[in-house]
């Protein structure tokens, strides 16, 4: 896990302490659990193919959309100091759309796949338009922005529809939900690691860490450096579309239906600690996408945990909350500073011991 | 009575990596007038803080009146007499003027809106405030808030008054007003911290100078017995004869260059139409009482508010500059007046405050890489001299003096041909200051045209070759040559007819 | 409430401003429903019928609305009073007694506003973080409890459920010629006392003041000497109690409790709140304002399905047209104030 995200270095670690404390301690608690909890096999699914199973695959599998929505989130939060609650219900339209494209053809290749998902990609982006002009041009906090597309998102998509939640049969489709054949991994994680490189090669072909670090501490001092403070903002929401409608797609993808009731229920709560739990502030500036990552995977990893603990998936999220608390405890910076002051304080005293014995040697 | 009101001994204060305060005494006297003197980071904020409660000191003892005691919290410290009217409003915009004064005092759990009203009235024209009770903070002037303030800690008979920076946002009338406050306060035995950059209004006020120097008390002195050229030096620790003499601009030679910038009639959501020029290697200022709509020119000079009108020329072309963008592509950089709302971004490291400008100038597919940009910092914090841990410190951990030369470094990066710098020594030590307007000059013989705001005229008059003089938002003349004076400007700024 | 302001000589503040556009856009709203619509409009009825369906969620937005204004945020509200529901419809079915369900009703509220409260101000975690696990927490021990719809069965509490306040001269002659008297549910009243209370502690209480002046601006407010972190604790207390009171309204009005009771209260409420004038920055804002926004939420919902928009999906794309109007309105109007302050 720690190796898949590979973005990190031991000497940048600093936010990210308390994430990767929190994956470790699930890891421990899992094998002392069961130590046969992590183990991958290889099985054969219905059609026949090879592919990787096992818990971590599971998890890893599972928190595909939840990583790729971190990832536009972490740049939104970090540019407007905001969240965008609307991503779920912008992922159902997203799929709704995808479906849609998808359906309006005789049959279903490899282009319609591409043209559907171009499509959704653009009405998602449209929308993360809508959201990003409230917030960058008329100076709309981003969750009240968008709790307008949160609670209508989910209606547009059921009228998109036409009050229906149609199915699409497609090998291509289902390739893309589960495995393609041929290739052992999950199709999701491999549009993950794809996503992540791209959002590395932004990085590092633009100056957009900069700017949107710079936006998010001190617009006025970014404005008055040439900086269109603006633009950034509406960007990262323009970016954050496209996560969402590519977490929409593979959301429809894996069951083959749309459902604009339950697609990605509940996720822009979880993005939402995903990013908190990735050690950035919600109050945006200076962020780490891999901390996103990871905090994403955190959630995933807790939620399979507490499955395999035999907890119904609707009392999970009681568990979940306890351990969410925790960890935002360890990590709030009152306890940060009671520990250090308790630390440095020890110190402290243990300098002034050798002093005395110095002096009286 | 004790002798003393306010006793503080051997206070310490320690931040993460800094003794901020090491055993620093401070006595006041009830009825007195003293000043808190040092340069940024000599600990006076942080004194006053710890006596107000802000901070929790590491060691040491305060006693009021003779009796020791701690205090808490902001709280604690007004229960027990101490107030405090900060340099910043510390005041609630979204409530009243009356709510303002007295919340956060008393028990009761009901607020007698009428009855505060009414009470906050009678104070406020008794100390001759020109605000209603009952308006809201938010839509009043900075200076009447600042009274509001004062009024609120005159309403709670306090025995120590601590007024942190008061006069910063003042005229000279409400200073004035300020100051028969002060001296009224005093004849009512209330004992006053007063803390300022402005060295005439310490020896026009105070009693007694304590003066703070790298978290360590330098000594406390009679006002009359200490001069103001010695004042400076037990500031900023040794004699500065530097200070007085910085070599003379040639203005003669500056005449015959080609004009850099021209704007006629330009104005900005913000400035009325004004025309300027600067040439090529010019230092030229803007002066003018605060909010004389100084800041407000060269702010629409940059593009930094919504420029509504005028013609601008650059090197005798026209051009249009809407945006800050716009000004940077033609070679303008602007140091703003605040540095912590303009300036700086303070969470980020020095090497990418420093590299910003260049960064957007280059525009946003041309990342400068990562070992360019080291190389940028390290070059900027040799020549800058600038006083950090390492060029990956977040720049809000620096002092201001340094932040300053940070932004200035920002600026200079991007080699520009006109560089804007609006109040750049503003809240710096003496040492710094000094060290940039040997910088501006340095730039002006390498052909950079300079305009440069100061609060202070005579830093300006050292600086300056040409002085723009504004009142009322309005240019009301252009000082060169011999009439470069103190005197002639104040004259020029007061109307002329003093 | 206009007479109250022209009394006094100052301009309209940002709150009573945003409260007055409110509360002149509900009446306009219902006036062209009447116009367009007519018919049950008409009827007082259907005033009352909104309130008795709404009673809860006014109670849980009032509560909200001070947290908001004190610069906070609180979406664990809706899920509180689905937890509070649930547990005292089960207490109930096991004999329980109605004043000790009262108890515990008011207790869980206290609960998740104590621990909620704590988190925020004197352990500094984001409210939204806080508030989002105490969502979490609140549902999940809401299935643990029961997956399945539980109805009351406890007769003296269904005796108390079923009473109505009874005005007959407000009532209307039905198409048989029955006269129906207007009927509200004591959750309304209840609903009523609640607002009115929060309206006087925000108003003439010191700490509701103090509320205001930690959510204008924190750093202020501490150096006027208010206890911030105590102010905010308290704010999250009074949120959560009246969550509890608002589970005990609901329950009164469903006669059920069920897992997916009060599903979305939460953002409902965070709606309700910002059209009536609560600003989520903190410091702006009003119950009065945010009862008048419940009833513009509820009365564009009628508005819907009377004209005949039948369809699912137009009631929820309605709310949202409504809400986005709103955040404009405010925005710009806010934004041409401060720009005149500076000129």
């Amino acid at each position: 896990m720690k190796k898949k995200d590979g973005k990190f270095s031991l000497g940048s670690l600093g936010q990210l302490t308390i994430p990767l404390i929190a994956i470790a301690l699930l890891v421990v608690f899992n094998l002392i659990r069961d130590p046969g909890f992590f183990s991958i096999g290889i099985s054969h699914n219905s059609n026949g193919n090879a592919v990787l199973s096992g818990n971590i695959i599971s998890i890893i599998n599972g928190a595909s959309e939840l990583a790729i929505l971190a990832m536009g989130m972490t740049l939104v939060t970090a540019a407007c100091g905001g969240q965008d609650i609307s991503v779920g219900a912008a992922a159902a339209i997203a799929g709704s759309v995808f479906v849609k494209v998808l359906k309006s053809g005789s049959g279903i290749s490899g282009g319609t796949v591409i043209l559907a998902f171009l499509c959704s990609c653009i009405v998602a982006m449209l929308f993360g338009c809508f959201n990003g002009t409230l917030v960058a041009v008329f100076k709309i906090q981003p969750m009240i922005a968008t709790l307008i597309l949160y609670t209508c998102g989910r209606s547009i998509a059921y009228w998109i529809n036409g009050g229906a939640t149609p199915t699409v049969t497609s090998s291509i489709v289902n390739g893309i939900g589960s495995f393609i054949p041929g290739i052992p991994i999950p199709t999701p994680v491999i549009i993950v690691v794809v996503m992540a490189l791209l959002f590395k090669l932004l990085f590092h072909f633009t100056a957009l860490r900069l700017f949107t670090q710079s936006v998010g501490i001190n617009g006025s001092a970014a404005r008055l450096n040439g900086i269109d403070a603006r633009f950034i903002k509406l960007l990262s929401f323009i970016i954050l579309g496209v996560c969402v409608s590519v977490s929409g797609c593979i959301g429809v993808s894996r069951l083959g239906l749309i459902n604009h009731e339950t697609l990605l229920l509940d996720i822009e709560m979880d993005t939402i600690l995903a990013v908190a739990i990735g050690g950035n502030s919600l109050g945006g500036g200076k962020f780490k996408l891999s901390g996103s990552i990871i905090g994403a995977y955190v959630i995933q990893t807790l939620t399979i945990t507490l499955y395999a603990m035999k907890v119904s998936s609707t009392d999970v999220k009681a568990y979940k909350a306890i351990v969410i608390i925790l960890l935002v405890v360890i990590g709030s910076p009152v306890i940060k500073e009671r520990f250090g002051r308790w630390i440095s304080h020890l110190r402290q005293r243990r300098v002034k011991v050798s002093a005395k014995g110095a002096e009286e040697g | 009575m004790h002798e003393y009101l306010l006793t503080m001994r051997g206070i310490e204060k320690r931040f993460p990596g800094v003794l901020a305060l090491n055993g620093v005494d401070f006595t006041l006297r009830s009825g007195e007038i003293h000043a808190l003197m040092g340069e940024n980071g000599a600990g006076k904020s942080t004194l006053i803080k710890v006596l107000t409660g802000v901070y929790q000191m590491d060691g040491g003892e305060i006693r009021l009146e003779g009796t020791p005691m701690v205090i808490r919290s902001p709280q604690d410290a007004q229960n027990k007499g101490i107030s405090t009217v900060y340099q910043e409003i510390t005041l609630c915009p979204n409530l009243t003027v009356a709510e303002n004064i007295y919340i956060g005092r008393g028990k009761h759990p009901w607020v007698r809106q009428r009855d505060l009203e009414k009470r906050a009235d009678e104070i406020l024209s008794r100390l001759g405030i020109p605000a209603r009770s009952t308006q809201l903070l938010g839509s009043c002037s900075l200076a009447v808030q600042q009274m509001v303030a004062i009024a609120r800690a005159v309403d709670m008979n306090c025995k120590v008054l601590i007024l942190d920076e008061p006069t910063s946002s003042l005229d000279d009338k409400e200073v004035k007003r300020l100051f028969d406050l002060m001296r009224d306060l005093k004849s009512k035995d209330v004992g006053i911290i007063f803390v300022t950059h402005f060295l005439d209004q310490v020896y026009e006020v105070s009693d007694r100078i304590t003066v703070l120097r790298n978290g360590e008390l330098v000594g406390e002195y009679l006002t009359e017995e200490l001069p103001q050229i010695q004042l400076v030096s037990k500031m900023i620790g040794k004699e500065l004869e530097e200070l007085s003499n910085l070599g003379e601009t040639e203005e003669k030679e500056i005449g015959k260059k080609e004009v850099f910038y021209e704007a006629k009639g330009l104005a900005s959501s913000d400035a009325l139409p004004f025309d300027f020029s600067i040439r090529k290697g010019e230092v030229n200022g803007f002066t003018g009482l605060l909010g004389s709509g100084r800041s407000e020119s060269v702010r629409a000079i940059f593009g930094a508010d919504k420029v509504t009108g005028g013609a601008v020329k650059i090197g005798g072309k026209p051009v249009k500059i809407l945006r800050p963008v716009d000004a940077m592509k033609h070679g303008i950089g602007y140091l703003a007046e605040d540095r912590k709302r303009d300036g700086i971004i303070a969470e980020l490291s020095v090497r990418e405050n420093i590299i910003l400008a260049l960064q957007v100038m280059n525009g946003m597919f041309k990342p400068i890489s990562r070992n360019e940009s080291e190389a940028f910092a390290d070059e900027y914090i040799k020549v800058l001299n600038i006083k950090t841990a390492s060029r990956e410190t977040p720049v809000g951990s620096l002092s201001g003096g340094n932040q300053q030369k940070v932004i200035l470094a920002r600026w200079l990066l991007t080699h520009p041909d006109y560089l804007i710098l609006d109040e750049p020594t503003r809240g710096i030590d003496v040492g710094t200051k000094l060290e940039i307007q040997k910088l501006v000059l340095k730039l002006a013989e390498e052909g950079v045209s300079v305009t440069f705001i100061s609060s202070e005229v005579e830093e300006m008059l050292r600086t300056c070759s040409r002085l723009i003089v504004m009142r009322d938002r309005h240019v009301v003349g252009e000082l060169t040559g011999k009439d470069l004076n103190q005197t002639q400007v104040m004259k020029t700024i007061a109307g002329g007819e003093a | 409430m206009k007479t109250l302001f022209l009394k006094r000589k100052e301009p309209l503040n940002d709150t009573q401003l945003l409260m007055t556009i409110t509360i002149a856009i509900f009446f306009i709203m219902y006036i062209l429903a009447i116009f367009l619509l007519g018919g049950g409009f008409l009827h007082p009825q259907q005033i009352f019928d909104m309130l008795n369906d709404n009673a809860s969620l006014i109670i849980v937005a009032c509560g909200l609305s001070v947290v908001m204004i004190g610069g906070g945020i609180d979406i664990s509200v809706g899920a509180v009073t689905s937890l509070v529901v649930m547990s005292c419809v089960l207490y109930l079915n096991k004999g329980g007694n109605i004043f000790v369900s009262l108890l515990i009703a008011l207790g869980i509220g206290l609960a998740f506003g104590l621990v909620q409260g704590f988190l925020v101000s004197y352990l500094e975690i984001q409210p939204f973080i806080v508030t989002l696990a105490g969502m979490f927490f609140a549902r999940g021990m809401t299935t643990i409890l029961s997956v399945n719809p539980q109805k009351v069965s406890h007769e003296a509490f269904n005796d108390i459920r079923e009473k109505r306040i009874v005005i007959s001269w407000l009532g209307y002659t039905a198409n048989n010629g029955a006269r129906v008297p207007a009927r509200i549910e004591l959750g309304v009243v209840i609903a009523v006392v609640c607002v009115i209370l929060v309206w006087i502690l925000l108003k003439f209480l010191r700490l509701g003041r103090n509320i205001y002046a930690i959510g204008g601006n924190q750093q202020s407010a501490l150096m006027l000497g208010i206890n911030v972190k105590r102010t905010r604790f308290l704010s999250y207390i009074v949120s959560g109690l009246l969550s509890g009171i608002a589970g005990y309204v609901f329950m009164m009005h469903t006669g059920a409790g069920n897992a997916t009771n009060a599903a979305g209260m939460e953002m409902n409420a965070i709606a309700a709140a910002i059209i009536g004038g609560t600003l989520l920055t903190g410091g702006v804002g009003n119950v009065i304002g945010t009862f008048f926004g419940t009833l513009s939420l509820t009365t564009i919902k009628k508005i819907v399905v009377s004209s005949g928009l039948n369809a699912p999906w137009w009631q929820s794309i309605t709310t949202g047209g409504m809400l986005c109007f709103f955040i404009l309105l405010q925005s710009v109007v806010l934004g041409r104030r401060s720009k005149k302050k500076q000129t």
